[in-house]
């Protein structure tokens, strides 16, 4: 089967961008090279098709309990704007998909969830949604996604589209009616930097893009600095850092697990693997050497394979050669020695916090 | 458009052998580069280590991903170009001038399978 296009397709093309698969759609890897769109990001302000991304909206009198039920975290109470970050678990803990949960009303909610895992989500959503007096509607075909990221991301939006995110709080967002529709506009990202992520059908982030490209601070960015910059601030990426095998436990994401809410799918599993402690960890590894480490390389210590990469790379905004790795919990601890196996030869590396460079969100 | 320099010899995975009478410089041609982006590392043998034609003796590596060297040509590595260490973006700035090896040609003839700069350029697009 072909790959899909976003509506941005052809404005990629246009700006020259070096189109790639990812998670069933061809986007841009880049457009002027990786390293200068991360830096963009971290100094001044990227500008990134996420249309890819699916959308889901569970509506109806008890959708509350039916996102309870799914999800992880803890929406309970909750004020309309709120959105929260959580994952949706198979019964033995392993990882369904990492998503996001915004609370539209007290009966709606609007989830947007990775890319590759859309049929698969829809349809674990609807499979558990028996016995729910709840909608599951699947919109990744009506939304277009465009995310704004980096410390003018602010006036950017402000000045290229005429919406204001100043009243927005990190992690709220709010519904702005702009060209006859309503869209949504949230304080959120995948890059460790301020910034805002709207949702509009296909003629808005058509217009969009054109007018937030013709701002003199706005740089495109393509997924190869997405990566990147999630991957220096720790943030995990389904595939590598979260999985079928991968639980929220052992990707060291248990703060978005909340057992004290009741039930929900997959708690028995993480709260035994909690106590217990997982027998595998996704770790932070510093190399002392020049040489890169990438997915899929092995990890040793003692003289014997304890793991391996799940993403690695020359941190751009650092220079240091670091990598998150999933290695047997005994060797977890922070400054244990560790090697990696890039071309042929041992590398060493110690374990370190998998947080390479510190966030600047506007809190 | 990348460019090409007459003399040189070209292998089919982008690699330039450029001879000194009984050495060559082996590095990555212009095409090489700008396909691969910014080169953040590049992995090399160590001196005296023997290299064989059509296998792999390092690896150049951009932001994304890493890409095997293959050797054009057999022999002895003479000398690795140590500034690449420090800075692998000089591959970027001017590829045939920061070649990668030095190596001593143990078979001249393998020349003949290469590629002219004419006949490279017919592959580079």
């Amino acid at each position: 089967m072909a790959d899909k296009r976003t509506c941005l397709y052809e404005k990629h093309l246009v700006a020259g961008a070096k189109m790639v698969p990812f998670g069933g759609f061809e986007m841009p890897l880049q457009y002027s090279g990786i390293t200068d769109e991360h830096n963009a990001v971290r100094q001044s302000c990227g500008i990134f098709d996420v249309s890819h991304m699916g959308e889901v909206r569970i509506s109806g009198p008890q959708a509350e309990a039916l996102v309870q039920h799914l999800f992880t975290n803890d929406i309970a109470g909750a004020p309309v704007g709120k959105i929260f970050y959580g994952m949706m678990l198979y019964p033995h803990g392993g990882t369904v998909d990492d998503l996001l949960v915004y609370k539209e009303g007290e009966t709606d909610f609007f989830l947007v969830i990775n890319a590759a895992n859309i049929d698969k989500d829809v349809a674990w959503m609807q499979q558990n949604a028996a016995g729910f007096d709840a909608t599951v509607d699947n919109l990744s075909d009506v939304y277009g996604q465009i995310a704004i990221q980096g410390p003018k991301s602010e006036a950017v939006m402000l000045e290229a589209l005429g919406i204001d995110g100043s009243d927005l709080a990190f992690y709220t967002f709010k519904k702005v009616e702009a060209q006859g529709e309503t869209l949504i506009v949230s304080r959120t990202g995948y890059t460790g930097e301020d910034g805002f992520e709207i949702y509009g059908s296909h003629a808005f982030t058509q217009a969009a893009w054109d007018k937030l490209m013709s701002h003199a601070d706005v740089k495109p960015c393509g997924l190869g600095c997405r990566d990147t910059l999630r991957f220096e601030v720790g943030l995990p990426l389904y595939g590598d850092e979260l999985s079928e095998e991968i639980t929220p436990i052992m990707a060291g994401l248990g703060m978005f697990v909340k057992p004290d809410k009741g039930d929900f799918i997959g708690r028995d599993a993480v709260v035994k693997q909690k106590a217990e402690g997982p027998a595998q960890k996704i770790v932070g590894i510093e190399l002392a050497s020049a040489a890169i480490p990438r997915h899929g390389y092995e990890v040793m210590a003692d003289g014997k394979v304890i793991g391996s990469v799940t993403t690695g790379y020359r941190s751009i905004s650092t220079g240091k050669s670091v990598c998150m790795a999933l290695i047997d919990a005994t060797y977890a601890p922070l400054g244990t020695a560790v090697q990696v196996c890039i071309h042929r030869k041992t590398h060493d590396g110690t374990v370190i916090k998998k947080r390479f460079y510190d966030k600047h969100y506007k809190k | 458009m990348a460019k090409t320099i007459e003399g040189l010899y070209y292998s089919e995975s982008h690699e330039y052998v450029k001879v000194e009478g009984e050495y060559g410089y082996i590095g990555i041609t212009d095409f090489a580069q700008e396909q691969l982006g910014n080169v953040v590392y590049v992995d090399t043998p160590d001196e005296d280590d023997e290299v064989t034609a059509g296998e792999t003796f390092g690896a150049v590596e951009s932001v994304k991903a890493a890409s095997d060297l293959i050797s054009p040509v057999s022999g002895t590595v003479v000398e690795v170009n140590e500034a690449l260490e420090d800075q692998p973006e000089l591959v970027n700035e001017d590829a045939f001038a920061n070649w990668i090896i030095k190596v001593k040609l143990s078979d001249p003839s393998e020349l003949d399978a290469l590629m002219d700069a004419a006949a490279y350029a017919e592959i580079c697009h």
